[in-house]
């Protein structure tokens, strides 16, 4: 087997992991808050597209991600308002939000179809560090923002688990009547939060669009990473650090048949590929809506609950 | 309004100059749809005295206590704090001059440490926590006054009372003067209970002011050094200096009656078996909650359970009522087999269950009281709510339920009244076919008028026949309505003594784990 194409396949993992950990952060700091967005997937090619046409029309992938994390952040905050402040079954919100996302980026993306964006974001270089085999491109060959990614893993921990604001952040998901009694704003945190979740998913979307200049190719774009970041969160069992190492594993097991079917091995039917984001959505879903799992998991008790204050 | 809170104005005034007013409350109305819950009452407390609220269920102290906190916002009236006028917006304007509340429903998340319960809500930290600091912190509070605990521990895996304890270190952490406590001897034992009135004379050594809230007249004779009473929102009485008020003329004062609560025992002979309980024996996640039960309840008798909280009484309770499937053993009622088969089962067969939890699985707190009467009644396809309602308003009058009609949502009656409703539609018992009553606490959180009351329909359920199990850790109304008592002690029955003949001392040795006698 040739070493190169192991070298180009964790290129490739890597690719999906970087999307994944900046997708799953964001659900993560949603679902921290007790607030469920399932709407990630829509959320994701709809910044993917605007990236691209911001990129596009001038020129700066920069201005590309921006515009695409904005998006992001309008998005959830049609899934904060519809969960938060009209108190909506917040499954039904996520899930129209996939639905509006979907087609909204298919209508902006018409124009778009089939197109390459001219510039892209670069990986960097650490000079001879980079030249090492194999792990000199592993470690050493991938752009900004994959490295960004990373380190915002490890800054979310922190400020999850050590600051003020992250304990209240805790609080807010786990107990949300407590958080009102000391008089913080319970609404205003979910608010917060999911928009910020929503500016961090819609980097990873931008990302994706803008860094693997694969052009516009409707939902195959993100292909269900949407879906397969909120069973991280689980997995992960909404801790960040643990994203990391997901993100990889996953990045791995979605490339690997790729790799070996360049490989001319083919046992493993590119059909359940397909199907694994369903699959992963599937027992996210069960893994959710039993309380005995949830607490195993260690889900945010108030997850997907509407706080209101009155009942008593 | 009326001259009574006039009078009490008057003298606030007067002896302000003495020690001086922390806090006073002038003629506040706080309305609910359909209900005056605070008429023009007059209130206010001292440095360093307990001054307490006492009132039949559903008179308004809770909703007084709120607005003292700044939790509801007066229709009319207001505050003054050392004198001057305050205007509380949120209970974190109530914090920011020094008044707090520990809520009846502990506001703690559970999955938090001590430490940053404690800490949560605090605007004055840094960003970064420095755990360390904030642990030394809080010890340091807590072994001030006394109260003990370890800043790393899990919420979660506390005591009832030790969480309590973390309530009230929070509360001084965020620097309270003034503290309010709403009924927190409720979900005490007796030995906490003395822990935490130790807390509060270390508090008011220390020059802080303690609103106290209670229905148990001894302790609130005990502990005040002023008492307010409030009847329908209006204040209708005060007694101050300590030790000058005697629990029967309180009791006269809060129900204008004088109260009998007598022990009262079978006056018939005990006829047939009615629940028959067979080596039940149940293991949770490998931990042992129920081992190896045996007793029976016979028609016309009240057994009562005696324990500490947390011995097995829920799940014992919850066994019998068919909502939990022992791991050995078996429950007969009435000659039929109800182990694990559920628990309409067991109503079929003529249980009626008070379960410990109210709002949770007693009612629903969302519907009416007349939906919530309903659902024990007969189980049919369309709702009759027609013929019920006579009934309803029936049991509202002889319960003395404060509320506006069967139409009054559950969640928004008072927490004695909830619990009224309750009791009512248990021990109105439905189908009239009630053969078994399992009553857990039946007269927590109640005034001494309507503890009375269910004392009576008790002893009137066992004069026509019923066989009750009394569940309750109050070991005064276990000891003096039962005919029989058994002891749980962590899971076991480790006692079991004739009610005529119980000694306090012998079955209280026996909760704390010290029988010398084992099951007979
Ligand atoms: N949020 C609310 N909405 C509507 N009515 C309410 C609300 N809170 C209290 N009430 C009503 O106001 C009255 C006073 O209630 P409150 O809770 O102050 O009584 P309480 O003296 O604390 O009684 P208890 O001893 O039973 O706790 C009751 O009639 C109650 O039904
Ligand atoms: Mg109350």
């Amino acid at each position: 087997m040739n070493e190169n194409i192991w070298v180009l396949m964790s290129g490739d993992a890597i690719a999906i992991a970087t999307t994944l950990i900046l997708a799953a952060l964001g659900a993560l700091f949603t679902e921290r808050s007790g607030v469920l967005n399932l709407g990630i997937e829509g959320i994701l090619l709809t910044s993917a597209i605007s990236s691209f046409l911001a990129a596009d029309a001038s020129g700066s992938v920069w201005l590309g991600l921006i515009v695409g994390s904005s998006i992001g952040a309008l998005l959830a905050s049609i899934h904060a308002a519809l969960s938060v402040a009209f108190r909506a079954n917040q499954i039904v919100a996520g899930l129209a939000l996939v639905i509006f996302g979907t087609g909204l980026a298919n209508f902006l993306g018409k124009p778009a179809e089939g197109k390459t964006v001219a510039t892209v974001i670069k990986p960097l270089t650490f000079g001879p560090l980079s030249d090492i085999p194999i792990i000199g491109p592993i470690v050493f060959g991938q752009d900004i923002i994959t490295y960004l990614a990373i380190a915002l893993a490890i800054v979310a921990s922190r400020y999850l688990f050590s600051t003020r604001p992250g304990l209240e952040l805790r609080a807010t998901g786990d107990d949300p009547a407590t958080v009102d009694a000391q008089g913080l704003s319970v609404a205003r945190i979910r608010i917060r939060y999911t928009m910020f979740g929503g500016a961090l998913v819609g980097l990873g979307g931008s990302w994706l669009m803008l860094a693997q200049s694969a052009g516009w190719h409707q939902a195959a774009t993100t292909n269900g990473l949407g879906w397969i970041a909120l069973a991280l969160v689980v997995f992960a069992g909404w801790r960040p650090m643990r994203i990391i190492f997901g993100a990889v594993l996953f990045g791995f097991t979605l490339q690997l048949p790729f790799t070996l079917q360049a490989e001319q091995i083919t046992f493993i039917p590119s059909a359940f590929l397909e199907m694994l984001p369903y699959l992963a959505t599937l027992i996210t879903l069960i893994a959710l809506s039993r309380p005995g799992s949830r607490n195993l998991l260690g889900a945010p008790r108030a997850l997907g609950t509407p706080f209101v204050r009155d009942e008593r | 309004m009326s001259n009574t809170s006039h009078e009490v104005a008057q003298r606030s005034h007067h002896t302000s100059g003495a020690t001086s007013t922390a806090l006073s409350a002038h003629s506040i109305d706080k309305k609910f749809p359909g209900v005056l819950a605070n008429d023009s009452v007059d209130f206010d407390v001292r440095a360093g005295e307990v001054h307490t609220l006492l009132g039949e269920n559903g008179a308004g102290k809770s909703t007084l206590a709120a607005v003292l906190c700044g939790l509801y916002q007066p229709d009319a009236g207001y505050l003054t704090r050392n004198g001057k006028r305050i205007n509380l917006s949120s209970p974190r304007v109530g914090l920011q001059h020094g008044i707090a509340m520990v809520h009846q429903h502990f506001r703690l998340v559970e999955r938090f440490t001590v430490s940053e319960n404690v800490i949560l809500g605090s605007r004055d930290l840094p960003f970064r926590l420095n755990r360390s600091d904030i642990n030394e912190k809080v010890a340091a509070i807590a072994e001030s006054y006394g109260l003990p605990i370890d800043p790393d521990a899990t919420v979660g895996d506390l005591s009832v009372g030790q969480r309590q304890r973390v309530e009230i270190v929070k509360a001084l952490y965020q620097g309270a003067e003034i503290l309010l406590l709403d009924e927190p001897t409720a979900v005490l034992v007796p030995s906490e209970v003395e822990k935490l009135f130790e807390n509060v004379h270390a508090m008011t050594a220390a020059g802080k002011s303690i609103v106290f809230i209670s229905h148990k007249l001894g302790e609130v004779v005990e502990i005040s050094d002023r008492v307010t009473v409030l009847r329908n929102g209006r204040v209708t009485g005060h007694v101050s200096g300590r030790g000058t008020a005697n629990t029967k003329e309180l009791a006269r004062l809060m129900v204008g009656r004088d109260i009998e609560l007598n022990a009262q025992r079978a006056t018939h002979a005990t006829g047939h078996e009615v629940l028959q309980i067979r080596n039940l024996s149940l293991v949770v996640n490998e931990v042992s909650m129920l081992s190896d039960i045996s007793f029976s309840v016979h028609a016309g008798e009240m057994v009562g359970i005696a324990g500490v909280a947390g011995n097995g009484q829920r799940e014992l309770s919850d066994t019998i009522a068919g909502l939990i499937s022992p791991t050995s053993g078996s429950v007969t009622i009435s000659g039929s087999m109800t182990t694990d088969r559920g628990p309409i089962k067991a109503r079929e067969v003529g249980l009626a269950y008070v379960p410990e939890d109210r709002l949770g699985m007693g009612l629903v707190p969302s519907m009416s009281i007349l939906d919530n009467l309903l659902l024990t009644r007969d189980r049919q396809l369309v709702v009759d709510r027609v013929s019920v309602r006579p009934e309803a308003a029936r049991l509202i009058e002889q319960f003395e339920i404060k509320a506006n009609g069967p139409d009054h949502l559950a969640r928004k009656l008072s927490g004695g009244n909830a619990q009224k409703v309750l009791l009512a539609r248990e021990l109105s018992g439905g189908r009239g076919a009630t053969k078994l009553l399992v009553v857990c606490s039946p007269t927590r959180g109640l005034d001494v008028g309507a503890i009375e009351t269910v004392r009576r329909l008790l002893n009137d359920a066992r004069s026509a026949g019923q066989a009750i199990l009394l569940i309750s850790e109050d070991l005064d109304e276990v000891l003096s309505l039962s005919d029989r008592v058994l002891v749980l002690y962590r899971g076991a029955i480790v006692h079991e003594t004739p009610g005529e003949t119980a000694q306090l001392s012998q079955v209280g040795a026996a909760m704390a784990g010290l029988a010398s006698e084992g099951p007979s």
